[in-house]
């Protein structure tokens, strides 16, 4: 069962980095993006906040490997040819930044309006009730959905093994049929995929306890 | 749809104060510069598809053939026939999960809980290599359509049970010491009294969980299930027009999602 313990230790060490790649790059460019379309969603120009709308609708509801299938097979006859790599998180983060944006709205509404009325009475700017009184206690209640919208980063990870990219779920694959023990290579990748997940949650817990505000 | 919009409103009153005469020009002027850069995009995008002979009529003409549309129809049944049977069987098991989660025996607890928490971190597509390559290895081989469903079923009962046990949570104690104090039993007490409101509690989100279902039910482009995804593929292929095919796929995905997005907060709304 275990004749091949280097190959198969190197090919999974492999496939881990470039899921954690993926995932890490996938996660920021998701925050960025949602960043991004939260302003456009929630600034007074009717355009912006359309086009914003419609980002949401489109994102959510498409499902990954449609986008993923989408980009990777179907850009490329718009002469839109990257490496696979880079298409693949670029499709990933545009996907997530969507659910990132309604966690950040999410988070902004959660803060009782008294809250910016009272800094605007008190003569703070935009950017300084922002800075000073409506992030601070809009970031909290965003710390646990982000942190499942990490681990959904991270798992959905896997879906770019359906489009060819030889990370962990691909490599798993892979062996599985190079080397046909099936158990070994489906055991480890589920307890890498359930230490990551389960370190992802602790840490999530452990921010939301440091960012804890009175009230 | 009043109270969307209600709430888009707060969040702009949140932020800002009502505009005066100077922030309306701004604004103004910020609306014509944004529609000039959407303008143009739209033109460089319809550019960039003439030049590679994306809009030409035989990229797109057989989405007006009968063939195709019922082609593509029969993809979008067994989509939504892959969604409804494994949602069919991954809310009752869900349900089941979260009884145990809230079990008042030990080992039960414990049972439940490792099954959440083992099938909500493996990937589906890694359970859905374990049906395809795994477990034929060891002499157990599934039709194509259960290779397809069980390995969503078991990821998502995983998700419902979550749901659930939140519903439950939320409901206020008085309601079980009330069943109590009358004399009933915890089992009287959970299917009588306590599940029956979790369930109203969690409606929507147990909408919303029919939209993962039904992303979910795409991994049969994998597995070479005839849904939709599937469809789009082969149908791409044999005609040389995969852009076109995928984003009409992509389309209707977009359409069936939404119509349950909107269910989902309709519910909501009526709830709250």
């Amino acid at each position: 069962m275990f004749t091949h313990v280097d190959a198969v230790a190197g090919q999974l060490g492999r496939g881990l980095l470039l899921t954690l790649a993926m995932t890490a790059l996938t996660f920021t460019g998701a925050v960025a993006g949602g960043l991004v379309v939260a302003v456009l969603r929630i600034c007074p120009v009717a355009p912006l906040r359309a086009f914003g709308a419609g980002y949401v609708t489109v994102f959510r509801n498409i499902p990954l490997l449609v986008l993923l299938v989408l980009f990777v097979f179907g850009l490329p006859d718009l002469g839109l040819l990257y490496p696979l790599f880079a298409t693949v998180t670029t499709a990933m983060a545009l996907y997530w930044a969507a659910f990132v944006c309604e966690v950040v709205r999410s988070g902004v509404r959660a803060v009782p309006r008294g809250q910016a009325e009272v800094a605007r009475a008190l003569g703070l700017g935009f950017g300084q009730c922002l800075r000073h009184v409506i992030l601070p206690q809009a970031v909290r209640p965003m710390v646990q959905p982000l942190g499942s919208i990490f681990i959904g980063c991270a798992l959905s990870t896997s879906l770019a093994a359906a489009v060819g990219v030889a990370e962990l779920t691909g490599q798993a694959e892979f062996l599985t049929l190079r080397y046909d023990q099936p158990l070994t290579s489906f055991a480890l990748t589920t307890v890498v995929y359930v230490a990551l997940t389960l370190t992802s949650g602790l840490v999530a817990g452990r921010v939301e306890r440091k960012l804890a505000v009175a009230r | 749809m009043k109270q969307l919009t209600k709430a888009r409103r707060d969040d702009i009153h949140l932020l800002f104060d009502p505009p005066g005469p100077r922030a309306r020009r701004r604004i103004r002027i910020a609306t014509a510069v944004s529609l000039a850069v959407f303008a143009a995009l739209l033109a460089f995008a319809v550019r960039q598809f003439a030049a590679h002979g994306q809009l030409d009529a035989d990229q797109w003409r057989m989405f007006g053939e009968w063939p195709i549309i019922r082609f593509l129809l029969s993809g979008l049944g067994q989509t939504l026939l892959v969604t409804a049977v494994a949602a069919a069987l991954a809310f009752p098991l869900g349900g089941i999960v979260a009884l145990g989660r809230l079990a008042r025996n030990r080992p039960t607890r414990a049972l439940a809980r490792t099954y959440v928490e083992l099938f909500r971190s493996v990937p589906l597509l890694l359970l859905l290599y374990v049906f395809l390559f795994g477990l034929p290895g060891v002499g157990l081989t599934f039709p194509v359509f259960w290779q397809l469903v069980i390995p969503i079923v078991l990821g998502n009962a995983a998700v419902v049970a979550e749901i659930f046990r939140a519903g439950v949570l939320s409901l206020p104690r008085g309601q079980t010491e009330a069943a109590y104090s009358l004399g009933m039993t915890h089992r009287q007490t959970m299917s009588g009294v306590v599940f029956p409101q979790a369930l109203r509690a969690v409606s929507p989100a147990l909408v919303s969980q029919l939209v993962r279902l039904l992303k979910d039910s795409t991994l049969g482009y994998v597995v070479s299930y005839l849904e939709l995804l599937h469809q789009a593929k082969v149908l791409g292929e044999y005609y040389h027009a995969v852009l076109s095919t995928y984003l009409v796929a992509a389309a209707c995905f977009i359409a069936v999602n939404s119509a349950l997005s909107g269910a989902a907060s309709w519910l909501e709304a009526r709830r709250a």
